[in-house]
């Protein structure tokens, strides 16, 4: 019999990390024990987007959303839900500051503004059923390229389509392809750059985990376009659900014959195989990639010669990133026009971007490029949390800048053309790739990093260079000491040490890395020390001049005092800061004002969070 | 697995999307079997069996199925309602599993409203 109910339980990694496993378990064994087995079926899929409400699940055909699931709500649900026809109104998502829950998915912000593409099967199918794809038309674009087009008109279709590199820089898809294409030399590889290693970005890694076909499917058309009888995965060793989908993707694959020999008896031989990266950021640079592929060390090397020209094995090589390859297939099938309808003038069809950090709704969304920062942050991230407000945006990674909004009363003195931007025109800036260059920033990957009023942006500034210090291979000398003195210099801004030359050298020294460095990674890892000096200047000159910290973040330059007024009237003297203080700094008695001796106060903050009464001001 | 061929895609394809089209929440028709209190009282289980068995007899792949509480009316249970996509609602009374074969040939597969079983057209408005 027909099933008439299909529980599509997420089981990506964020949500099975919260135990979504547990309620899958959970609804089949109460589906059986209420008699519904023939009548509701429980799908496992991949990532659907809205990780920070996980585990999450949606009901079909009724589009019911049900988010942060546990295992014990399960037998009420299922009486109430699927016995009685009341969906539960409890265990449904209620935005922030609005009366009521919004039962379906469909009406839900956060989804109803997006526009899938690449993630145009997430919470449809079983990542691990290749006849879940093929129902949605899988393999389909294939068999058009195959069969109906020319290695040169599925090329020709690409550049149209204008696709452009999902994983930073932003090439033209279809003239990379031509490249490689008119390279004399054989046999021509392709790659799949899954090496995702920016903190906060998790997008090739939802990819993988919720459609790994797709993904297989745009590498099968570019080989039939590129001339290419081999691919490669390169995937890191961080991410065991997305390589053990893909594994299993790829095995199904094969025993459909949509990889190996004679594919769909069309006379093209492709397959592929798996590269685990050990987790290297460095390795996301198409040559050090290369290099790591063919078992050497994954150190960048000066290009030219291109990858196009010079690849894996000395041959011509075509690398795209997970996305990218992810939008292959849509474009073949719909048509290049269809593609170049979405976006902006300069940057065509969608954008997948993680919001991350500190904004309502931390998930993975897929928008039209040209979307404004306020339409992704408020409308569909739902703001940000507390009522707080909007500080700034970190794109890019640990390659890219922070955009600002929000605090600045002051118009920002950024030149464009002939105009000058002010703090709204940042939030109402449309996204796509030159934008974000023209800002000092990047598009990435597509992290997204949301900031509060309480990020200190040097300390990110110095999070981002410590990160990119330590990933730094070493190989070229502007990267691995100029990272190492810029961090040196951040540190001891934060530690309240700073001096004006120190500020004068930091930029200078960035500078230098960006212009020498061998590879992308130093070039661009100054990104965040410059843009936060561009657009923060204010808070580096706070912690020299004034030694303050103005979001408290930088506990060296913070001073804790209780105010005794409140200490006594709210807390009546309570002493639970002066039993956990470390130092025992903190002096008094029950019923009288407490006070912090700032000569042996360690500037923990432990008073802080231990104190009831927000009785504590850091200043 | 034998490798696939064209028309091997194609076949996978049809067959598939039989079981997994409600995923996409759009069918020509939904049918609503009101499972309120009442309505499994009156018999309401029974009524969703059956009409789960035509749609497998009938060999039907463009139907919705789904289930709500109590319509407020539960001296009327069990009850249904079918709708086909741009037509109003209509609502089926007390009803056997007899009945719902007719309202399957009548109404869900022929188009017409089998009004001897109709309570009302329309559906009630909420505020």
């Amino acid at each position: 019999m027909a099933y008439r109910v299909h529980c599509m339980v997420c089981a990506g990694t964020g949500c099975v990390s919260n135990k979504s496993l547990e309620v899958r378990d959970a609804l089949e064994k109460e589906v059986r024990k209420r008699g519904l087995e023939d009548e509701v079926q429980v799908v496992t899929t991949g990532c659907n987007g809205f990780c920070g409400v996980g585990p999450l699940m949606v009901v079909q055909p009724d589009g019911i959303f049900y988010q942060a699931l546990g295992a014990k709500e399960i037998p009420h649900l299922v009486e109430e839900h699927f016995l009685k026809g009341r969906p539960v109104k409890k265990l449904m998502y209620t935005p922030p500051e609005a009366p009521a829950p919004v039962p379906k998915m469909s009406d839900i912000a956060f989804f109803s503004r997006q526009r899938l593409v690449a993630l145009r099967n997430r919470g449809l199918i079983d990542p691990e059923k290749i006849d879940d794809y093929i129902a949605r038309d899988g393999y389909r674009a294939a068999a058009k390229a195959l069969f109906e087009m020319t290695p040169e008109q599925i090329i020709e279709e690409i550049k149209l389509a204008g696709l452009r590199g999902r994983g930073g820089a932003g090439f033209t898809t279809g003239v990379k392809w031509e490249r490689v294409r008119r390279t004399p030399e054989e046999p021509k590889y392709i790659i799949c750059n899954g090496d995702e290693g920016d903190p906060g970005a998790f997008m090739d890694r939802s990819i993988f985990e919720s459609d790994p076909h797709s993904v297989i499917e745009g590498m099968l058309i570019g080989a039939r376009a590129i001339g290419a009888r081999h691919g490669v995965f390169y995937i890191r060793n961080e991410y065991p659900l997305a390589l053990e989908r893909i594994q299993i993707a790829i095995t199904q694959a094969r025993e459909y014959g949509l990889l190996g020999e004679n594919i769909l008896d069309s006379g093209l031989d492709f397959d592929v195989s798996v590269t685990r990266g050990a987790g290297a950021f460095v390795c996301g640079e198409e040559t050090a990639l290369i290099a790591s592929v063919e078992g050497r060390l994954g150190d960048p090397r000066a290009r030219p010669p291109y990858p196009a020209e010079y690849g894996l094995w000395g041959k011509p090589t075509c690398i795209n990133n997970v996305e990218t390859w992810a939008n292959v297939s849509p474009i073949i099938s719909n048509g290049a026009r269809w593609y170049a309808e979405i976006g902006t003038e300069r940057s065509k069809g969608t954008k997948v971007f993680s919001l991350v950090g500190k904004i309502n709704n931390t998930g993975l969304v897929e928008v039209p490029m040209g979307i404004t920062l306020r339409e992704l942050i408020y409308d569909i991230g739902g703001g940000i949390p507390g009522g707080k407000k909007f500080k700034a945006v970190q794109t890019g990674g640990p390659s890219g800048g922070c955009i600002p909004a929000g605090m600045m009363d002051q118009p920002i003195e950024h030149r464009t053309g002939d105009r000058k931007h002010t703090v709204a025109d940042y939030l109402a800036m449309p996204i796509d790739y030159e934008s974000l260059t023209d800002l000092g920033s990047m598009m990435g990957s597509g992290g997204m990093v949301v900031m509060d009023e309480d990020t200190c942006m040097v300390d990110v500034a110095r999070y981002f260079v410590a990160f990119t210090q330590d990933e730094s291979c070493g190989a070229c000398t502007p990267c691995r000491e100029g990272t190492k003195l810029m961090l040196d210099i951040l540190t001891k801004i934060t530690d309240g040490h700073g001096t004006m030359d120190d500020l004068r050298a930091l930029e200078e020294i960035a500078w230098i890395v960006k212009q020498t460095s061998l590879c992308g990674l130093g070039k661009t890892a100054p990104n965040p020390v410059l843009t936060t000096l561009k657009y923060f200047k204010d808070e580096y000159i706070a912690h020299i001049e004034a030694h303050k910290c103005p979001a408290h973040v930088c506990r060296e330059l913070n001073t804790y005092r209780i105010d005794p007024v409140v200490c006594v009237e709210r807390g009546h003297g309570c002493g639970v800061c002066k039993r956990e203080c470390p130092e025992k700094a903190i002096f008094g008695e029950k019923n009288q004002p407490h006070r912090i001796d700032a000569a042996l106060c360690g500037k923990c903050g432990v008073c802080v969070d231990v104190c009831h009464f927000d009785a504590v001001i850091v200043e | 697995m034998p490798k696939l061929k064209l028309e091997d895609l194609a076949r996978i394809r049809e067959d598939t999307r039989r079981q997994t089209f409600l995923r996409e929440g759009a069918g020509r028709v939904k049918i609503t079997v009101h499972l309120g209190t009442c309505g499994i009282a009156a018999g309401g289980r029974k009524i969703m069996e059956a009409v789960l068995r035509e749609l497998e007899e009938r060999d039907l792949h463009d139907v919705l199925i789904t289930s709500s509480g109590c319509a407020g009316l539960c001296s009327r249970e069990p009850m249904i309602t079918v709708e086909v996509t741009g037509e109003a609602p209509v609502k089926y009374v007390e009803l056997t599993e007899g009945k719902v074969k007719e309202i399957f040939a009548g109404h869900v597969v022929s188009g017409g409203i089998v009004d001897r079983y109709a309570l009302v057209v329309g559906s009630e408005r909420v505020h």
